[in-house]
């Protein structure tokens, strides 16, 4: 259900008491999740008042300056979330967008809670999908009580004035500006219902304005955690047990106690920390240290150990998490069918900024400034480990560099809490990218089991779809839920744009348990993208039938879907035939509510050098925000995908990653990546997600460009894998 | 008549010694200096094992052999040997029970060490905590399993004499003799080797090729050996492990800078250097490359292999070779880049130089996993055209070949 | 002591001769704007200038720096080239994160200086040694393409 069906009526906002706060400030929360009286309780008692004029639960204010705060629950992690954000309320607010600006949101669950991810999170594509009703209704109701406060002072009807870059006009030519009316608008009721504006009416939605916080992303002055001053603050460093679940048994310190500007060493229970002046001294106490470690039951774990019974697994039939039709029957059944077996590996997140928090704990108060996805899960580990009650925890949320998943975990504030809790100043925890990536929560090893059912005439009757691997969300979450269905996991999968008369999924859950997992960019239907994409070219293949045809004809109760295929096959030249050598590959999904194709053309050399000539994406992410944020996050998510599916793959060996740093764990450079060709589908649906839809939609097209042209079917990823390598040039 | 004279030295040295042995300091220092000047711990040691308990393995045509356990543990180590049993061993090459070593154990160049030089060396080995670690048995085939067949070797290659200045040479220089011939024993990987693995007399020093690495030419020779260096460039070499444009220690030569060369006195770092530059040139092996005047601009149409050293390298090395990063990173000059086969520069492409003790422009990761055979040929076949003379070229198979290959 | 000219601002320092110039700059100097990515000058994100040239400082230990003009991000945007590409990264939307920018305008504004209208093969190979995780090379490239660097130099 998208946010729209909810209704404009519905009400969903408080209104503070302006002149305590400085402003009308109006509050929100997201569709169908938080209690009304949850919101109504936060703001009213008195916890605005404290904490004026930063608000809880006060998504948008307008201040006696007639300048607009936006409290955002959605951080700023790149994707431009923050300057969509802005132009939503700016839009129905009728101000300029230079005069709002937006803050992160304080950890409070209750309050920010987002309604798929259910806790305080940024992710899952999901800060334009969720925020796009509420804001533009705090900013159409925020008009509203602004006009009828000019209206009232000018003693008109409110029908006769307008509200245009942040000043009412009346009818005849009078003119006040919102900070003026914000003491009397807040002492008005709200409306009942209020109008929105079509997408017809818009000046600022969907036109490509300049992102908020950039400039100052240019000159060195944005500052990430890694870049914070606390007074008094020491600089941490650590070095964690190389093994998942050891343990730290001895340690020598005392040749790094030498080490000028080391303050401290530190045992936790699976590391040693050293404090010290600056990160450089940390590194060389760290270095001077004898550690011993009890290295515990994952020590003797290699990566084949797990592909085996990840492989294994995949043949088990598990929990059935979607059954229609008569697979088993359609099966036994049919002329022939069809199996193939996908393998995505596990993969590390590295953020160019490395796993970094500034911690203070003192005896009545912790605070913690951290880039983080999931500030109310920093706050609650910070309480369970400093001992303090979940009150006494501040979280100052900073900006991210780069997170892709991994800053929805909070194993590095937890170890910076308990570092913090053994000193008495604060501390920097900086993890070097060697700790970094060594110590990462893995995008999961998946093996995806496809089995077709094909009649008589050749036509597709259904699959059985097998999909085996750790569960992220059972981790996560604690446990799954009483269906043993890992809804993250089997997402798309159960829902393909395929017609199938029958269709089953089976989960089965394999824990590798010497590696813990996470999130990673693209999440469940990125995986299951390159399942069903590659299997579904693989019968075009085998039905000897162009991979477009095959898949439009299957894809008739999809419309959308259908364009963007269309869309991408016809701006990469699908009908124009290629040399011996090359090849185009496309791949369609509809994934976190927006409908993509991409294509790739490429050509391989004899040595296995991979040269992509093309790389052409379509897509329909329904109404805009921003076209340049959907632009600049499809091509940069194509090639982060790119990156992983050329690459990137984490091994074990004796328990311990194997990869360390980027000349082990490469990553694409700019003279390895190909351009990217955006086509955006006009739309007037409700907006869905960007930030995840390019990377979910690279591999399948790049492995299916590379059978095309080499003739060799790749089922796993990634290409170095098997002897392939990037080449550039035309 | 060689063999009875150095019977009795030791023995004279023997019973003497046992009165310095209780605790003299001083003595046991002067022995952790030569162990290191003799570069001990680098055969004697496993990676990540305990120093001096042995079990290294050298591969050989004929088999394997693995270095004793010289730790003075009774039951595995040297614990129970005698002064002159240890003497015996450095400058005979025959152990305690007779047992004859074969000559990666370097004793024909120890032999040239004074006697109390090397029941120094005793001194500070006994001064150890004793290992306990049983090495393995050699693996060596018939007839080279035939250890009395050494005493054959040894009448025909082996010289039982000690050290002796030249009276018309400097001082110096006579230390640097002494420290090249005798416990540095640089002749053991730089000299070439004949038919029976003993080292050439005619071509000392003329380069090697040891463990898959190019031991280089270290003769007075300006284009072939270390003619063309300075002092202070030898010296920093020597001890710091690089001389810019001129070499940079990696592989063995990284280890033994790091085990042994840099805890030597600038003094005797300095003799090494006179000598060097004063031995018989030998035109062999690979030849220094003139040093480019390459433009300081990025190559964009070098292909794969200019595409990969934008990427991975440039940020060091620098395009011009120069080292614009620091002149630890210059290319420009170096052998490595002129040896047509490439193998230091794949061997240190595929192993990296990651010691911790080295500054940070020293090390260098190393990219065996992520890069495949075709790239790293390309990025070598780049820096050896783009940077050496030679205009070679390195093959997919070469760096396969390599792969097996870069370390000890 | 190292004596060291960082934005033309001379400091005298008291730090070790081979701690690297990027820490020395960050956690000393407190000019936080450039970047630790890696360690191993395999990213770029701790680009600075020495002598106008793009080094890595990660792995340039600040010896290596005393008596050179080292520049950094902060004032980068002081030379007209340098403000131009800065100015040509917020045309085109080049940032997301953010986090390797600061190497990524380095590295262009030194590559700009030597080659005023570099060819897209000669911004590749000028610009391959900085890692952007967000994977923004297709912006850098036609912002690199857009600064009229005849008209700064």
């Amino acid at each position: 259900m998208s946010p729209s069906d909810n209704g404009v009526s519905r009400r969903r906002f408080l209104q503070g008491s302006g002149a305590a706060l400085g402003g009308l400030v109006l509050s929100t929360w997201l569709p169908g999740f938080i209690p009304h009286s949850v919101a109504a309780e936060v703001t009213a008692a008195g916890r605005l008042g404290d904490q004026a004029p930063r608000g809880y639960g006060a998504y948008v204010r307008v201040g006696h300056d007639g300048l607009v705060t936006v409290i955002s629950p959605k951080i700023e992690m790149g994707q431009g979330a923050h300057t969509g954000i802005a132009m939503m309320v700016a839009e129905e607010l009728e101000v300029p967008l230079s005069s709002v600006s937006v803050e992160d949101a304080p950890p409070d669950s209750d309050l920010y809670a987002d309604s798929l991810m259910q806790f305080q999170a940024t992710g899952g594509s999901t800060s334009t999908r969720h925020s796009w009703q509420p804001l533009r209704e705090a900013g159409a109701t925020a008009r509203l009580l602004l006009i009828q406060a000019a209206a009232a002072r000018w003693g008109v009807d409110a029908a006769q004035c307008e509200a245009r870059e942040g000043v009412v006009h009346g009818p005849a030519g009078q003119q006040l500006p919102y900070g003026e009316l914000v003491d009397a608008a807040s002492a008005l009721p709200l409306p009942e219902s209020v109008v929105l504006k079509t997408p017809e009416q818009f000046r600022l939605l969907g036109t490509p304005a300049p992102r908020l916080d950039t400039p100052n992303k240019v000159n060195g002055k944005a500052q990430f955690t890694i870049d914070l001053q606390v007074p008094g603050m020491l600089v941490a460093s650590t070095l964690t047990c190389p093994v998942y679940g050891g343990k730290l048994k001895a340690v020598d310190a005392s040749a790094a106690r030498q080490v000028p500007g080391v303050r401290d060493v530190v045992t936790l229970e699976n590391a040693v920390a050293v404090t010290a002046t600056n990160y450089w001294a940390c590194q060389q106490g760290l270095q001077a240290l004898t550690v011993e470690w009890e290295l515990g039951e994952h020590a003797g774990i290699d990566s084949e150990q797990l592909d085996a019974a990840l492989h294994s697994a995949s043949s088990k039939d598990g929990v059935v998490a979607h059954s229609s039709g008569d697979i088993d029957a359609a099966l036994s059944g049919a002329a022939s069918t069809f199996e193939a077996v996908y393998e995505q590996p596990f993969l590390s997140h590295s953020p160019l900024e490395p796993m970094t928090c500034v911690a203070q704990v003192r005896a009545d108060a912790c605070e913690l400034w951290v880039g983080t996805q999931v500030p109310a899960f920093a706050q609650q580990t910070a309480a369970a480990v400093s001992g303090l009650p979940l009150q006494r925890v501040q979280v100052h949320n900073q900006l991210i560099g780069g997170a892709f998943g991994r800053r929805l975990d909070f194993d590095f504030i937890t170890q910076a809490v308990a570092i913090a809790k053994q000193v008495d100043y604060p501390i920097k925890l900086i993890w070097s990218r060697e700790e970094d990536m060594t110590h990462d929560m893995y995008r999961p090893h998946y093996v995806d089991r496809l089995t077709a059912a094909i009649d008589a005439e050749g036509k597709l009757q259904g699959w059985q779809h097998r999909i085996a691997g750790a569960s992220v969300l059972a981790r996560y979450i604690g446990s799954l839920p009483e269906s043993g269905v890992d809804s993250d996991a089997v997402e798309v999968a159960i829902d393909p744009i395929y017609a199938l008369d029958s269709l089953q999924v089976n989960y089965i859950r394999e824990e590798p348990k010497a590696i813990p997992v996470s999130w990673w960019r693209g999440v469940g239907p990125l995986r299951s993208t390159l399942a069903l994409e590659c299997f579904i070219d693989e019968l075009a293949h085998k039905a000897g039938k162009d991979p477009v045809d095959y898949r439009l004809a299957l894809m008739g109760q999809h419309p959308r879907a259908q364009a963007v295929l269309k869309l991408a096959a016809e701006k990469a030249d699908w009908q124009t035939p290629l040399l011996a050598g090359q090849g185009r590959g496309i791949a369609v999904s509809a994934v976190f509510g927006s409908f993509v194709a991409t294509v790739v053309e490429l050509e391989v050399q004899a040595d296995k050098g991979v040269r992509i000539k093309r790389l052409v994406s379509a897509i329909d992410c329904g109404l805009v925000t921003n076209p340049t944020s959907v632009l600049a996050q499809i091509e940069g998510g194509t090639l982060f995908g790119l990156s992983a599916s050329l690459f990137n793959e984490i091994t074990l060996e004796q328990g311990q990653v194997q990869q360390s740093n980027f000349h082990n764990y490469r990553q694409l450079r700019i003279n390895e990546a190909p351009g990217v060709e955006v086509h955006i589908v006009p739309s007037s649906e409700d907006p869905g997600g960007v930030g995840e839809t390019g990377t979910a939609l690279i591999g399948p097209a790049l492995l299916n460009a590379l059978a095309a042209a080499s003739g060799e079917r790749l089922r796993r990823l990634p290409l170095s894998r098997a002897g392939y390598f990037p080449v550039k040039g035309a | 008549m060689h063999s009875s004279k150095t019977l009795f030295g030791g023995l004279a040295l023997a019973a003497l010694s046992l009165h310095v042995q209780a605790d003299d300091q001083a003595l046991i220092e002067r022995g952790k200096y030569l162990a290191a000047a003799a570069d001990c711990v680098a055969c004697h040691t496993v990676p990540g094992g305990e120093p001096f308990a042995g079990g290294v393995e050298f591969k050989l045509p004929f088999g394997s052999l693995y270095s004793p356990n010289i730790t003075p543990d009774q039951q595995t180590g040297i614990g129970d040997w005698s002064d002159a049993e240890f003497l015996s061993a450095l400058h005979e090459g025959v152990g305690k029970d007779g047992k004859r070593y074969y000559p990666a154990f370097p004793y024909t160049s120890y032999t040239l060490m004074p006697d109390d030089e090397v029941q120094a060396i005793k001194a500070y080995l006994f001064s150890l905590e004793p290992v306990s670690n049983t090495v393995p048995e050699n693996t060596l085939s018939f007839p080279y399993n035939q250890r009395w067949g050494m005493f054959f070797w040894n009448l025909v290659f082996h010289n039982n004499e000690r050290f002796e200045p030249d009276p018309s040479q400097s001082e110096a220089w006579n230390r640097g003799a002494y420290l090249v011939e005798g416990p540095g024993h640089c002749g053991e990987c730089h000299t070439p080797r004949n038919f029976a693995q003993a080292l050439s007399s005619s071509q000392p020093l003329a380069g090697n090729l040891v463990q898959g690495w190019q031991a280089y030419n270290i003769s007075s020779d300006p284009a072939h050996g270390i003619g063309a260096w300075s002092p202070a460039e030898l010296v920093s070499y020597l001890g710091k492990g690089y001389a810019p444009g001129k070499g940079v220690a990696s592989g063995p030569m990284g280890d033994v800078v790091s085990h042994s060369l840099r805890h030597l006195s600038d003094d005797d770092l300095s003799a090494i250097a006179t000598y060097l530059l004063t031995t018989e040139p030998q035109s062999e092996g690979v030849k220094r490359p003139d040093p480019v005047s390459a433009s300081a601009e990025p190559v964009s149409d070098a292909g794969l292999g200019g595409q990969l050293f934008a990427g991975a390298c440039a940020g060091c090395h620098s395009w011009d070779g120069s080292g614009t990063q620091s002149p630890v990173a210059t290319l420009s000059g170096l052998k490595t880049v002129n040896d047509p086969a490439g193998t230091n520069l794949l061997n240190i492409l595929l192993r990296g130089h990651t010691a911790p003790e080295l500054r940070v422009d020293q090390q260098m990761p190393n990219f065996a996993k992520a890069y495949q055979d075709a790239e790293l040929a390309a990025v070598g076949s780049f820096v050896l055209q783009h940077f050496g003379q030679t205009g070679a070229s390195l093959s997919a198979d070469d760096v396969a070949a390599r792969r097996g290959n870069t370390g000890h | 002591m190292i004596q060291l000219s960082v934005n033309g601002t001379q400091h005298q320092l008291d730090v070790p001769d081979d701690m690297p110039l990027l820490w020395v700059v960050r956690d000393v100097l407190g000019l936080t704007g450039t970047k630790f990515g890696c360690g191993i000058a395999q990213c770029g994100a701790c680009t600075v200038h020495l002598d106008g040239e793009a080094v890595r400082s990660c792995v340039l230990p600040v010896s290596a720096a005393a008596g050179r003009a080292v520049t950094t991000i902060e004032a980068v945007g002081q030379s007209a080239l340098g403000a131009q590409v800065q100015q040509a990264w917020l045309d085109h939307e080049v940032v997301q994160c953010g986090y390797c920018q600061s190497g990524q305008i380095m590295s262009a504004t030194a590559l700009l200086q030597r080659q005023p209208a570099p060819s897209d093969a000669e911004i590749d190979a000028g610009m391959a040694g900085n890692l952007c995780r967000c994977a923004t090379y297709t912006r850098i490239r036609a912002a690199i393409r857009d600064v009229d660097a005849g008209g700064a130099a």
